[in-house]
Parts: structure tokens; sequence; C-alpha cells
């Protein structure tokens, strides 16, 4: 445990850290309370000022257990012995009033800071001691879990890569995640809290990391064999670094298209970094309804016909007449799985296909035959 | 690894080809004895057990144990077999435990990993599922059977042979997660199975199988003996003793078992459901085809949550037994204790959202539960200062059941601490799936419920054997558990806030290696306080005529101490009548004698072997759907119907025993249950 890893911010140092501050001088990373990013940190606060609070009400429980036990043991004669004394409505008032209004506090503190760090919600600033700045936009990272690896597709660059993401340094980043697999969980400790990323879902994460650096991430709930070794670095860059990383990936020669996607979506345990100089088009809205196969009915578009009550005794078999269909490539062969009486509420539905192409097809529904 | 359309076709063995159809999945290729870690396991499993049954067959205890304690409907012996069930299934989950933690010693120090994955995954699953199914829960329901009936004054419970049925119901549960071991392999999936991962997909093998069998047939005994032991307080009540005259362990029972009945169903219907995916292809909780995985996270933890407080609650009402006693004073705020654990019940339902604030549900939804999860620790807290004041202006005698009860209340009260913080959702963000997660549930559970269980047991051996236990190893046990697992968690606590996740095996970081190796050297200590723990039964059954003892050694309170130890198999020659709370010590105020005549037949049902030989069926159906063996499972199935309904047609099953009798076991004959 070199030195080199020890990150004693002033925040720390402002809010006491009580035995924690005496742990990380002695050589251990706690990283969860002292880390890079001002979410994470703020989330590590918040476990300080919840035990400081708790503390009001745990400590004069643990001198009282000690206390009494010593002072009321059977052998010392001289302390008050009571046996018929078993009520006292000031004490029962006490005992009850004091853990609550505790819990009243606490509970204000919980509603705040979870409505204030709920990860869906945009960043309010970039540090204590920066406000966010309008006029930039948060770099979107859209996150896949794979067996047993991470996905990483940066959309306004059209690049991707394996088990290695880069962000910049103070520019607020917004994660979206799903899964192509099991449940997941996402999990950089030096930026923000984890959350879960679970296949036909996507999940929001927004954070920031405010000093350079290479960070762990990894995945956090637990997804079979290859677990222990889902693991990633998060580089931190400026903004020259990052565009620097970003021209890197750009330049890979393979594609990160339907096809590439498949095969990486085998499993596969400790992956190398990879990177795809391009993405295909779509391809994240087809992760996410997991259609990224050539046989896959995409889910938004089965949600879509079963919310329109379905293809009727044929919807029974969707799945195998229909295998395959997508709206983004074949508009028509997904309408003929509706009903006729729905032609009517054509534009509804095509603005309900969020896969379909711009130029708005024009529904044709097939008569009965 | 194979997509799905071919693990479904392998999964399901063709029935037309006649060695799969009467064989199903078995082969010789299940046994996983080309590990030789498993393998040395079974040798001194075969070892151990054929040298058990030799040493009954030698002395000829099958007799015995068939006609006194298989068959039987006494209360007090069901009560003991599921506590010495628990006892052998603590040590089989805590050499799990053992395991995991060399393993993350030696594995973060870059020295070995010993286990692989595929291995390491289903120890720490079989380690939770034993220790909270298979060790906890008997031992609480051991508890309830045992001293509820004597502490409200009945002679048993209202169903003496469904009591005996539901034993041996958590018995076939345990077999099948025993026989995993050996046969085939267990779930590698985590001790609640979520799905995707316990789906037909990721788990293709008979792992996942084996978990939901046992759990579903254990699950299902758990819950009649839930309705049980309700009904036993609602119904037999001794005559005067009104609901706020009810001792108070007694009380922790009755909500306890409320929320058995309420949420045990919960279980069985979540794991019906996912073992309709697993054997009908249905999609409840794929990731395709409509399901959601959601929804099982959902209501498995709507069983899982009350599961908690269905372990605590009877630990809190063992605590509320022990201080007043050993503190020579009468229990403080009694009513205020009966409400909060009410209160505890109820709310125990609005929690269960804390266990997954990291799925991404909304500020509202999270902030909602974490705050219901705060209110919890206020009856909570008002329980730890009643028992606090029940201390106060007492005379305290440290004998080990109040030693227990001070390091609980030391401990327990660190761990709850860390629970309310976890329950503040931001601060989850960052500790959820952690080591400090883990950290913070084995302190309220070893701390908690474990640290109650010795208690109890040390309070009430003299009571079930009519001698104490030994004092010196009892003490050693003490501090080899307390301060192990001190040693033991507060690494895991410190590892937590380095961002370290639980059910790891693989590190790249051997800056871990120093705390993992703190941890290792806990585990051995809280060895030290099992092994001492097994030798303070040996060392005291060998002194037994030395730590002989009366009726009531701890001059305690309530009713099961008015009877000798250990009671006759009717408990109470006279039903007693209760005046007073803690009925027994105002008979002993008042100088209250028990009479010497006045004998009056005693009602007492009959012993019989039907809950044994439905379970055993029921073990049957569970290792043949296991294996996909669908005619044994269906033997197994009509067996077990067929059975009962035969056994309903048994109207011998009741007999009166005759003051004569009763005279004679109270003058000091040694008493004999009649045979069948």
């Amino acid at each position: 445990m070199s030195s080199s890893q020890l990150r004693i911010s002033p925040r720390a140092s402002r809010v006491g850290l009580l035995a924690l501050g005496t742990l990380a001088l002695s050589g251990c990373n706690l990283v969860v309370m002292n880390p890079a990013g001002d979410v994470a940190a703020q989330q590590g606060d918040l476990i300080i000022y919840a035990t400081v609070l708790m503390l009001i009400v745990i400590v004069p429980v643990l001198v009282m257990t000690l206390f009494f036990a010593f002072k009321y043991r059977a052998d010392n004669k001289e302390a008050t012995y009571d046996p018929e004394w078993d009520h006292s409505v000031s004490l029962e008032i006490v005992v009850w009033s004091v853990p609550l209004a505790i819990i009243i506090c606490l509970a204000g503190l919980t509603w705040v800071a979870t409505h204030r760090l709920d990860p869906y919600r945009d960043l309010p600033r970039i540090s204590a001691t920066k406000p966010i700045d309008q006029n930039v936009s948060p770099l979107q990272v859209q996150v896949v879990a794979l067996d047993w690896k991470w996905l990483f597709i940066y959309p306004e660059y059209n690049v991707a890569t394996v088990n290695e993401m880069a962000v910049i340094v103070d520019r607020p980043v917004e994660l979206k995640l799903t899964s192509s697999t099991v449940m997941n969980a996402f999990y950089v400790p030096d930026m923000v809290g984890m959350i879960y990323a679970m296949a036909g879902m996507e999940t929001e994460l927004n954070g920031v990391i405010n000093s350079a650096g290479t960070y762990e991430g990894f995945a956090s709930h637990y997804n079979g064999t290859g677990f222990s070794r889902m693991r990633f670095d998060v580089q931190a860059l400026d903004e020259a670094g990052f565009e620097e990383w970003t021209a890197k990936v750009a330049s890979a020669e393979q594609a990160l298209d339907r096809r590439s996607f498949v095969e990486l979506d085998q499993p596969s345990i400790d992956e190398d970094v990879r990177y795809y100089g391009s993405v295909q088009e779509g391809l994240w809205q087809r992760i996410l309804n997991m259609c990224v196969g050539d046989d896959e009915l995409c889910m938004n578009d089965m949600m879509m016909v079963d919310a329109l009550g379905g293809g009727g005794i044929a919807g029974l078999y969707n799945r195998e007449l229909y295998r395959g269909l997508c709206s983004a490539d074949n508009p028509q062969g997904v309408f003929a799985i509706l009903r006729p009486d729905l032609v009517d509420r054509a534009e509804e539905i095509t603005a309900a296909m969020d896969l379909l192409p711009h130029e708005t097809p024009q529904m044709s529904v097939p008569t009965e035959n | 690894m194979a997509t799905q359309t071919e693990t479904g076709a392998e999964h399901f063995a063709d029935i037309t080809n006649p060695v799969h159809w009467f064989w199903g999945k078995l082969n010789w290729d299940i046994f996983p004895f080309y590990d030789p870690l498993i393998l040395g396991t079974f040798i001194v499993t075969i070892a151990l057990g054929v040298g058990v049954v030799g040493w009954l067959t030698h002395k000829r205890l099958w007799g015995y144990l068939w006609t006194e304690w298989f068959t039987s409907v006494d209360h007090k012996k069901i009560g003991i077999m599921y506590m010495i069930l628990a006892t052998v299934m603590l040590i089989r989950g805590f050499s799990d435990a053992v395991l995991m933690r060399i393993h993350q010693a030696l594995a973060s120090a870059g020295i070995l990993e010993f286990l692989p994955p595929y291995h390491y995954d289903q120890v720490f699953t079989a380690h939770g599922v034993i220790m909270i199914f298979f060790v906890a829960m008997p031992f609480i329901t051991g508890f309830m059977n045992y001293v509820m009936p004597l502490q409200i004054g009945a002679r048993d419970v209202a169903f003496p042979f469904l009591n005996n049925f539901s034993f041996w119901l958590t018995f076939a549960g345990v077999v099948l997660v025993m026989m995993s071991l050996f046969v085939g392999e267990f779930a590698a999936t985590g001790w609640l199975a979520f799905p995707p991962l316990s789906g037909l997909e990721f788990s293709p093998g008979v792992g996942v199988d084996y978990y939901l069998w046992s759990l579903n047939i254990a699950g299902i005994g758990t819950t009649l003996s839930g309705i049980n032991l309700i009904v036993t307080i609602v119904k037999m009540r001794a005559p005067g003793m009104n609901w706020m005259k009810l001792p108070i362990f007694t009380w922790s029972t009755l909500v306890t078992n409320i929320l058995i009945v309420a949420s045990f169903p919960v279980l069985t219907a979540t794991l019906a459901l996912l073992t309709a995916d697993r054997y009908l292809g249905t999609h409840f909780f794929t990731n395709d085809m409509g399901g959601n995985a959601m929804m099982y996270v959902n209501l498995i933890w709507i069983w899982g949550h009350p599961e908690v407080y269905i372990l605590i609650l009877p630990i809190f009402g063992i605590f509320s037994e022990i201080v007043p006693t050993f503190s020579r004073k009468r229990l403080f705020g009694y009513t205020s204790m009966v409400y909060a654990l009410c209160v505890i019940t109820i709310l125990s339902y609005l929690v269960w959202l804390h266990h997954f604030f990291t799925m991404g549900a909304g500020a509202d939804v999270n902030s909602f539960f974490g705050i219901t999860t705060m209110i919890i620790s206020i009856p909570t807290g008002a329980k730890l200062f009643n028992w606090l004041f029940t201390m106060y202006k007492g005379r305290i005698q440290f004998e080990l059941p109040m030693m227990w009860v001070i390091a609980f209340m030391i401990t327990f009260t660190i761990g709850g601490m860390t629970g309310v913080l976890l329950a503040v959702p931001p601060a989850d963000y960052v500790l959820h799936n952690s080591l400090f997660l883990v950290a913070h549930f084995h302190n309220v559970i070893i701390g908690g419920v474990v640290f109650g269980i010795f208690a109890g047991i040390t309070y009430w051996w003299p009571k079930a054997f009519g001698f104490h236990l030994d004092k010196f190893w009892g003490t050693i046990s003490f501090y080899g558990w307390v301060g192990g697992f001190w040693v033991a968690f507060m690494p895991l606590y410190i590892l937590g806030l380095m961002g370290v996740t639980r059910r790891l095996s693989q590190f790249e970081d051997t800056s871990y290696a120093l705390l993992f190796g703190i941890a290792a050297v806990g585990v051995a200590m809280i060895a030290i306080g099992v092994i001492a723990f097994i030798i303070q039964i040996v060392v005291s059954i060998r002194n037994r005529e030395a730590l002989a003892c009366g009726g009531d050694p701890w001059n305690a309170r309530t009713l099961e101490w008015s009877t000798s130890s250990p009671p006759p198999y009717y408990n109470f020659a006279h039903v007693p009548r209760v005046y007073a709370l803690d009925a027994w010590d105002h008979m002993k105020a008042n100088d209250a004698q028990v009479p010497k005549e006045g004998y009056v037949p005693i009602h007492m049902p009959k012993r019989t072997p039907s809950g044994l030989i439905i379970a055993g069926m029921m073990t049957v159906l569970g290792f043949a759907m296991v294996w996909h063996i669908w005619w044994l499972a269906a033997l197994g199935f009509f067996g077990s119907i067929a059975y009962g309904i035969y056994h309903t047609f048994d109207y011998d099953r009741d007999f009166y025993l005759q003051p004569d009798e009763v005279r004679a076991i109270a003058n000091g004959r040694r008493p004999v249950a009649p045979a069948e």
C-alpha cells in the first residue's frame, strides 16, 4: 500500500472523518469516503452525517450498557435494588421520542439527499466550488453489460470500446445502461454510486470525475462465473487528452455492427480492451430491445403489438411468426401483425415505433384472407 | 456456452429413450469427485455416517430413536430435534465460511486460488442458504416449539402430528441440500437465486433445481409450523392468561409466526414461478418473452425482509426473558415491549425495497422505503432501552446467558447503526453489494440471532435436560464467538469502504490482503467458539450428575420453570392458573404449592410415523424432480398424497393418561411415553 494511493481531500479534513481518517492514514485507500468525483463524494459524506446523527443515541446506549452492567452487578450491594420497578411514563416517553427525533432529522436528510443525488437527475453542479456550465451538455455514454465484459458506446463520437472507458475531467457524464445478459450493476466508486443494468431495460446514471487519473470500475452485482474478472479502467482525461483518445479509438479498423456485437456477446472472461472505430446506427436501440440477432423480434415492436390488442389468435404464435422482424428494417412487416381495424390509428402507432427511420412509411393493413 | 435452444433440448431428457426414462439426467459424470476437496469431504462424511450408524446399531438405539424421537409428537422432543439439526447444519455452513475466508485471504495476497469460481460460487450460495434456512430457522423454530407451550401452561401444541410433519419437511430440505454436495452440484447464484441468472438459460444445471425443491419443501414445513404455533397461542393458554399476561417470549413467538404465515406463502409462490420457468417453459422471470426479473427481486424480498424479523423477533423474546431473570427484577416497560413487537411486525412489510435501491426506482420511491426502514429502528431502539432499564436498579448475575445479552447489546447496536446507514439511499448507492453490506448483516445476524441462540441454549438447557451446561467451556465459546466476530467483520466494513464487492474469488489488487488476513484470523477465533460449544455439550453430558439442577435453577419468572426439569411429556400434572404477568414468580411470591393430589386424566396425542413417511416421499419427489426422473416423481407425489389420506383414517391417535400414572410420575418414576 504505497502512499501514492492516499488521497486526502480538504473535504475529508473538513468533516473530520473521525476514526475513518486514522484508518485512511494507516494506508487503506477508502475510496468510498474519499472519491475523485463530486457525486460520489456527496454520497460518501452522507455516511458521515448519518453516522454522527446516530451516534447521539448509539453512544449513550453503549455507555449505559457497560455502566449498568458494572454498577448493578450482583456483588455490588451498595447499588439500589428495586425489583418491582418496571414502569416509568417519563422514561418511556424519552426512549420513544429521542430515537423518533433523530429519525425525523435523518428522514429529512434522506428525503433531500435522495432527491438531490437521484442518479437520473442532471447534475446541479460540477463540484462544491464549481457551478454547472449550462452550455456544456453532459458526455453521453451508452453502457452494455455482457458476459463478462463491459461495452461502452460513445454516440457523439460514433465509437465504442470494450473494458475501457474514458471521461473528461469536470464534464458531467450521462450514462445509459442496459444488459444483454443477466442482471448486473455498474460501479465506478470514484465517480458515482452504482446502478443496475438489466436486459430489456434502460437505467441512467449521472456523474462526474473531478481530477485526472485512472480509476477502477467493475460489476458490483454477482452475475456468474466471470464475475470477479469483470473489471475495467476509467480514464479521466482533459479535453485534449480525450480528443486524442477518441481519435485513437476511431482509428480502429473494426466496426461495431450487429454481426460483431453478436460475436462480442458470446461469454468470455478477462477480455482485453478492444476498440471499435465506428458504430452501426440504431445498434443501441436494438441492444436495448434485445433484437440484435437475426431471428429476434424487437421487444418494443412486440409490446406495441400487444398493447394494441395483440395479433388475435395468430398473435399467440407471435414469436415464431414474426421472428426476425424489426420495424426499423421492415415497417410493413410489423404493420402486418396488426389487426385490420387499427388502420385509423396509423399515426399514433408509427409515432410509437421508435426504431422507425425518419421518413414515416405509409401504413397498409392487409385485408382478411 | 450453449444457446438457449440447445440447452433446452439437453435439459429435457428424451423420455422415449428407456435409459433416460428410467434414470432421468442421472449418469456417472454427475459425481464431482474429480475435485480432491469434495472427494475428501465425501470420504470423511461417509466415514462419520458409517461410524454413527454403526454406533447406534451397536448400542441398539434404533428402536429407541424411532419410538422416542422420530415418531414422537411431543413438542419438546421435536424442539430438541430442530436444535440438533440446526447444530449439525451450523457446522456445515460454518465450514463453508471457513473455506471462503481462507480462499479470500490467500487469493487476495496472490498466493493461491484454490477454489475455481464455479466451486466458490456454490460455496457462498450454500453458506447463505444453509445458515438462513437450515441453521437460524431450525434454531428459532426449536426454541418456539420447546419453550412456548411450556410458557403458556399447555400440554402440547395445537396440532401435534403437524408439528412432527413440519420437522420432517425441514429435514427433507436439509437432505436435498446435503445431497447436492456429492450428487451433482448446488446453485451458483447467490442465496436468493436472482433470475435471469437462475433461469434455465444461464444456469442449465441441476444446482438451482436442488435449491428450488429443497426450499419449497422446507418452506411448506415452516408455514405449517407457523399455523400450528399461532393456533396454540390463541387457543391453548392456561386459564387466566389473558393477552397482557402473556410471557414476552410467547408474544414474540406469536408475532413471528404471524410473519411466517403471511410471508412464507410468498416465498413458496415465487419459487413456484421460477420452478415453472425452469420446468414448464414459462417466462415469468426470463429476459425475453415478456418476462420480468425485477418482479422476482421484489417478490423474494417481500418474503425476505419479514424473514429477517422472523429470525430476530424470537431472539428479542429470548433476551426479554433472560434480562429480568438475571437482573432479579421485573421486565421494564412490558406493555411498550409488546407494542414495539407489533409495530416491528407491521413495519417489516413496508421496507422490502431497501434491498435494491440501486435497481433504478425514482427518488420518491427510494426515500419512502429508506424512511420506513429508519422508522423500524425506533421500536427496536425502545426495546434496547427497556432492557437497559430492566438492568437499572437490578442485581445482575453474570451467568452465561447474561454475558451473551451484554455482548448482543453492544454488537447489535453497532449493526443497527450500519443498517440505518444503508437505509439512506444515496449512501446505499456506494455501499450496496459491498463487503460493508456483508459486514452489516453478519453484524446483526451473528451479533443478534446467533448470540441470542447461544443465550437461549444456555438458559433453557437445564430445563430441557435437568443439568447445567459447563461454564468453563461455555465461557471459552463465548469469547471465541464474540472476539472472533469483531476480528472477522470489522475488516470487512473497512474493505467495503475501500470499494470491495462481495462474492469475489479472484483479486488483482494485493492491497486488500492484510484486511482479508485479519478476517481469516477472526474466523479461526470463531472456530474456537464453535469447537468449544461442542466440547461444552460433551463435557456437560459427561458431568451431568455434578451439574444436575432442579426445576427452577435460575429462580426464573415464567411458567416453564414451574414444572420439573426435564418436564414430563404432559408438561404439567395440573394445568396452572394464571393471576399475574410472570406467573411463576407470582406463585413463588405467594407461596403457592404444587398440589400432590387431585389428579385428573390427561388427554394426550399418540406418536405416529406418518410425518416421517410423507416427508420421506416428498424428499423422493424433490430428488426425482431435480434429476427429471418423472416416474419416480409421480410416485413420490401421489404416494405422499395417498399416505396423507390414509393417515386421516387413523382414528386411534390419542389416549388418556390415568391419575395413578400421573401420581407415580409426580412421585419420581421415570415417565415413559406409552407405545402406539
